[in-house]
């Protein structure tokens, strides 16, 4: 891998107003004092990559700010940190630069300032339109605010959005998801994210939907789960079943097709062109470096984290940064890791995994490793060969039904240890 | 040693129903003789295994020799056999009891006598030992001494007002209860100089001393060196060492006397050849007979074990070797399913048996296994006037060729309180239970006989009971015989494949309602696949349940970026690691606990 591969960064910003109940990122309510002090640990730690070897030269094609709640922070500290960036990185020309934002916590004036920091992307999660879903959901906007938001952001120049949409809530019918998708389709963002809400453990959600939730993955269907168990879950919406969630991810298909986004990825809907940088970096196995509180990395063929603990990373100076002390779980891909994450992560793209790209990394054809892998799935309709056999430009995707079930499909591309 | 004055030995063992406080009175009688000192004193010296300790229960007979100095200035030895405690068990509690002259038997002075209490008491009586009376945890709040003596003294007829009135926990009064070891059990009767009559009470299989032989010496004299025979077995050896036992040790010494117990090796290298019962008498002086009541002890249950990585068929074999050399009557033989690929049919005395080896195979020889349902042994009566003898039911023979099939009956006896009678009455029935009768142990408790079919209470009838009496029942079983019985193979279908590890002997009016609660249980424990699975009961070839797994349309993970691929990886990897878990019949995968489905049929 030569020095000059092109890489991208990742930077974490991990305050928000408050917790919304289904969220498990590392993200938590700061003072003034608390983010701007954070905000000079993640200067310094981008600071001190200027003298590191790896970083030296290597054009980086997108900086993602995430969070918790990116847009808590004022116009003049993002400005501070993409200076820092700028100064320390081989910033592309034409990079991407995503900002996350909260619709509510942001006006005309702050946008611009973001916009002149250097930010061309913005990332809003609006989630629902709404105000029961988004109540329920523990938000901190209504449908006006994102509105209002939006349109602040177009008159400040934003030409390149994307909105997050969230399906499967508790107590979501398919027409209010629907209308949902049809007013964000009438304010023509760039680029949408249409999600179905996991419930994860520890979260609020966890608490409430947690039983229910894996019930039904046992049965499928909210009616299929034994009226005993259903009782224990008290008063709670139930989470729409199997056949409404893929109602669900059906429609939001056609209707964004029919708007002129096309699929590319699970989640990921865009206009021509507009296809996430960033993100489909992740899907294709460039190497990322996270900075900032908990960001994760893949740098040559190692993944490693920086520390959770804010006390910590707030402690920390250029030495400790320099010295890589920050770190923690550093792992070391093997071949066949590299290779696994290759497949189930590329296979999330409609477009799926290239041949030539698998024989350029790991210097063996896909099918000597994964033949048996590819005539089982393609026998049970999970997964679609397009080119000829020995065509070098062949590629293998998942069908519709392969994406509706990935997990069961991506998994069947972990090796065995002694493969 | 000197020749040993007979008249200053004492062997006897303690009866009690489980949680009576047993192995508690034999640890203080252990301390007061002085063999150890309480700070040595693991609680409950004679559970050696760690998994007797655990269920608070002996698997093994043990024994150990302490020394008494009674008020009346003598030396006593006393020789303590502590029996197996479970019905499982029985054979073996027979075989210690013959080693003994006399026994204890301990009453719960707040709970009273008990089924397992009964059943022991009469067949220490059947071996004509001298029985007293103790009555233990006369400390707690609840206890009514002077209600359970009587109740011992109609029950069973023992002389109860005087029993020493004990709490084992405190040593209360544990003195008296050496002292009446002393005056109420015979010394042994026995001539040294006849030829060798030992008999074998328990065996354990050392790896450098080859089979340490558990023995009582009924006649005659042994001692290093001595040519000996096994009468049953006809196994032939020459003694190495004999022996008595300390507490957790093997002490060696000259020679073995009549009316002595104590253990020899003698380069034995599997205890098949020192059967428990067995006499042991000289080679070249032999006694005239063996001693009364050897019998050749035959599994009860039988089950399928299979490795669950099939790669570890030879450790599992080698595993069961292990075990079997210390446990005569594990019996097993390799047999192959079409489902769970090689493995072994296994017998066992009893559930719980069977219970204590899968744990021992997990937790000692590290084996992940998969157990097929539990079957008793039925007798297959064939139109050619064959008969064999079924232990699994996949070789059932064409019904075609079968005339008849006879099923194994126990006779059971059940006490329970009055208030439950009605309730236990109707399980027995259920469990197609002939009444024999009743009988009231006193105003408020009644003891029931009843026939049963053994394959209706190998499974859950013990929980069953407890569940139905708030677990004042207890239960005490024996072999009756066999007897004719409609019995039909119910098998499974998954898929529309018969899976033969899950095909199980019912009797035939019941099989509607297992095969159908049997679909239920196997929908649950089946994991949705990409495709509709059915689930079927078959009779004979006729479909008589079903029901369906459905499809898995949906199983997506929405979201995965930057710093979600490592966990993204852990749940595939889970997801993966599961299936290995699981075993793959046509299309589908199976859980392994699937397979013990048939047990579960009676919850809820």
């Amino acid at each position: 891998m030569s020095a000059a591969e092109e890489w991208e960064l990742y930077l974490h910003l991990p305050f928000c107003v408050r917790k919304c109940r289904y969220c498990d990122f590392l993200s938590f309510p700061a003072g003034e004092e608390e983010k701007e002090r954070y905000v000079r640990a993640l200067i310094e730690e981008i600071a001190t990559q200027k003298n590191r070897p790896q970083a030296a030269g290597r054009p980086v094609v997108s900086v993602f700010l995430g969070g918790g709640t990116p847009s808590l922070l004022s116009p003049s500290q993002i400005r501070r940190i993409l200076e820092a960036v700028r100064s320390s990185f081989a910033l592309a020309d034409g990079a991407e630069i995503t900002m996350e934002a909260n619709p509510g916590t942001c006006g005309k004036s702050a946008l611009s300032g973001y916009r002149e920091a250097g930010v061309n992307r913005l990332s809003l999660g609006l989630q629902s339109v709404h105000e029961d879903e988004l109540r329920g959901l523990g938000r901190i906007h209504t449908f006006a605010d994102f509105l209002a938001t939006y349109e602040a952001a177009r008159a400040q120049g934003f030409e390149n959005i994307n909105v997050d949409l969230m399906s499967g809530l508790p107590g979501q019918t398919e027409s209010a998801w629907e209308e949902t998708l049809r007013r964000v389709i009438g304010l023509s963002p760039e680029h949408i994210s249409a999600y179905s809400l996991i419930i994860e453990e520890g979260t609020p959600f966890g608490t409430m939907y947690g039983a229910m939730s894996r019930d039904l993955e046992v049965y499928g269907e909210y009616e299929e789960i034994p009226a005993r168990r259903r009782a224990s879950y008290g008063d709670l919406p139930p989470l729409p079943g199997e056949r409404a969630d893929r109602r669900m991810y059906r429609m939001t298909k056609e209707l964004l097709a029919d708007a002129g986004y096309a699929r590319y990825e699970i989640s990921n809907y865009a206009r021509p062109g507009r296809e996430c940088v960033h993100n489909t970096g992740y899907w294709t196995g460039r190497d990322y470096l996270g900075l900032g509180l908990g960001a994760a990395s893949l740098e040559r063929g190692s993944r490693f984290s920086v520390t959770a603990d804010l006390k910590r990373y707030l402690g920390f100076d250029g030495g400790d940064f320099a010295a890589g002390r920050q770190y923690g779980d550093v792992r070391r891909l093997s071949k066949r890791e590299r290779m696994e994450e290759f497949m189930f992560l590329g296979l999330r793209l409609i477009r799926g995994i290239r041949a030539k790209e698998f024989i350029r990394r790991f210097a063996v054809w896909p099918e000597e490793i994964y033949g048996a892998v590819f005539a089982r799935l393609t026998e049970q309709g999970l997964l679609s060969r397009f080119g000829g056999e020995t065509d070098p430009e062949r590629r293998y995707a998942l069908t519709d039904f392969g994406l509706d079930v990935s997990n069961a499909v991506l998994a069947e591309f972990l090796l065995d240890e002694r493969e | 040693m000197a020749a040993m004055d007979q008249s200053k030995i004492r062997n006897f063992c303690i009866i009690a129903h489980i949680d009576h406080g047993k192995s508690t009175l034999a640890d203080r009688i252990i301390e007061s003789t002085g063999l150890l000192t309480s700070r040595e004193m693991q609680s409950q010296v004679l559970d050696n295994m760690e998994l007797e300790r655990e269920r608070g229960i002996t698997i093994k007979a043990q024994a150990v020799r302490t020394v008494y100095h009674a008020k009346d200035g003598g030396e006593y030895i006393f020789n303590l056999i502590d029996t197996p405690g479970h019905v499982d068990f029985n054979y073996e509690v027979s075989r210690s009891l013959a080693a003994c002259d006399g026994a204890i038997l301990v009453v719960d002075a707040a709970q009273g006598i008990e089924a397992q209490t009964l059943a022991n008491v009469y067949l220490a009586l059947d071996h004509d030992l001298e029985v007293f009376p103790v009555l233990n945890k006369v400390d707690l709040p609840s206890a009514e001494p002077d209600r359970v003596a009587a109740e011992i003294e109609d029950v069973i007829g023992l002389e109860a007002a005087d029993a020493p009135r004990i709490s084992a926990k405190t040593g209360l009064n544990v003195d008296q209860v050496l002292e009446e070891i002393v005056a109420r059990i015979p010394a042994p009767q026995g001539d040294p100089e006849a030829p060798l009559q030992a008999l074998i009470f328990d065996s354990l299989y050392d790896s450098y001393k080859g089979v340490i032989v558990f023995c009582r010496i009924k006649n005659g004299t042994v001692r290093k060196g001595t040519p000996i025979r096994m009468m049953a077995t006809g196994a032939q050896a020459e003694v190495v060492e004999v022996g008595y036992f300390g507490a957790g040790q093997f002490i060696p010494c000259e020679e073995l006397s009549a009316g002595m117990v104590g253990y020899l090796t003698a380069s034995i290298k599997n205890v098949r050849d020192t059967m428990v019962g067995d006499t042991i008498t000289g080679r070249d002086r032999p006694c005239s007979e063996p001693l009364p009541g050897y019998k050749k002890v035959t599994p009860m249950v039988y089950c399928g074990l299979y490795p669950a990585d099939g790669a570890k068929y030879p450790d599992l074999r080698d595993a069961l070797e292990k075990l079997q050399l210390n446990d005569a009557s594990l019996f097993f033989e390799p047999e192959t399913s079409i489902a769970l690929g090689f493995g072994f049919r296994c017998g066992f005395l009893g559930l719980l048996h069977l219970d204590i080896i899968e744990e021992r195979l997990e937790r000692e020889y590290n084996l992940d296994l998969v157990t097929t349902a539990p079957g008793v042994v039925y007798r297959v009566h064939k139109t050619n006037g064959e008969m064999i003898e079924l232990t699994n039911p996949s070789n059932l023979p064409d019904p075609s060729e079968i005339d008849y099939m006879e099923e194994p009956i126990v006779s059971a006896e059940i006490m329970v309180t009055t208030e439950f009678v009605g309730a236990i009455m109707t399980l027995c029935q259920e469990r197609r239970g002939v009444y024999l009768g009743m009988e009231y142990i006193e105003t408020t408790r009644a003891l029931l006989r009843y026939e049963l079919p053994l394959n209706e209470i190998i499974y859950d009838f013990f929980d069953a009971l407890k569940s139905r009496s708030r677990g004042y029942a207890s239960f005490d079983y024996e072999l009756k015989g066999y007897q004719p019985s409609k019995l039909v193979k119910l098998d499974i279908l998954v898929n529309r494949e018969e899976v033969d590890a899950l095909s199980f002997i019912v009797f035939e009016d019941s099989a509607y309602e297992r095969g159908r609660k049997m679909c239920e249980k196997l929908k649950e424990e089946i994991p949705r696949h990409l495709f509709e699975i059915p689930i079927q009961a078959a009779v004979g070839g006729k479909i008589i349940a079903r029901e369906t797994v459905k499809a898995m349309r949906k199983d997506v993970l929405a979201k995965c970026y930057g710093g979600d691929i490592s966990r993204k990886r852990k749940l595939l990897e889970k997801q993966k690691e599961g299936k290995k878990r699981m075993r793959q019949i046509g299309n589908v995968e199976i859980p392994q606990k699937a397979f013990m489905s048939v047990l579960k049929l009676d919850e809820e």
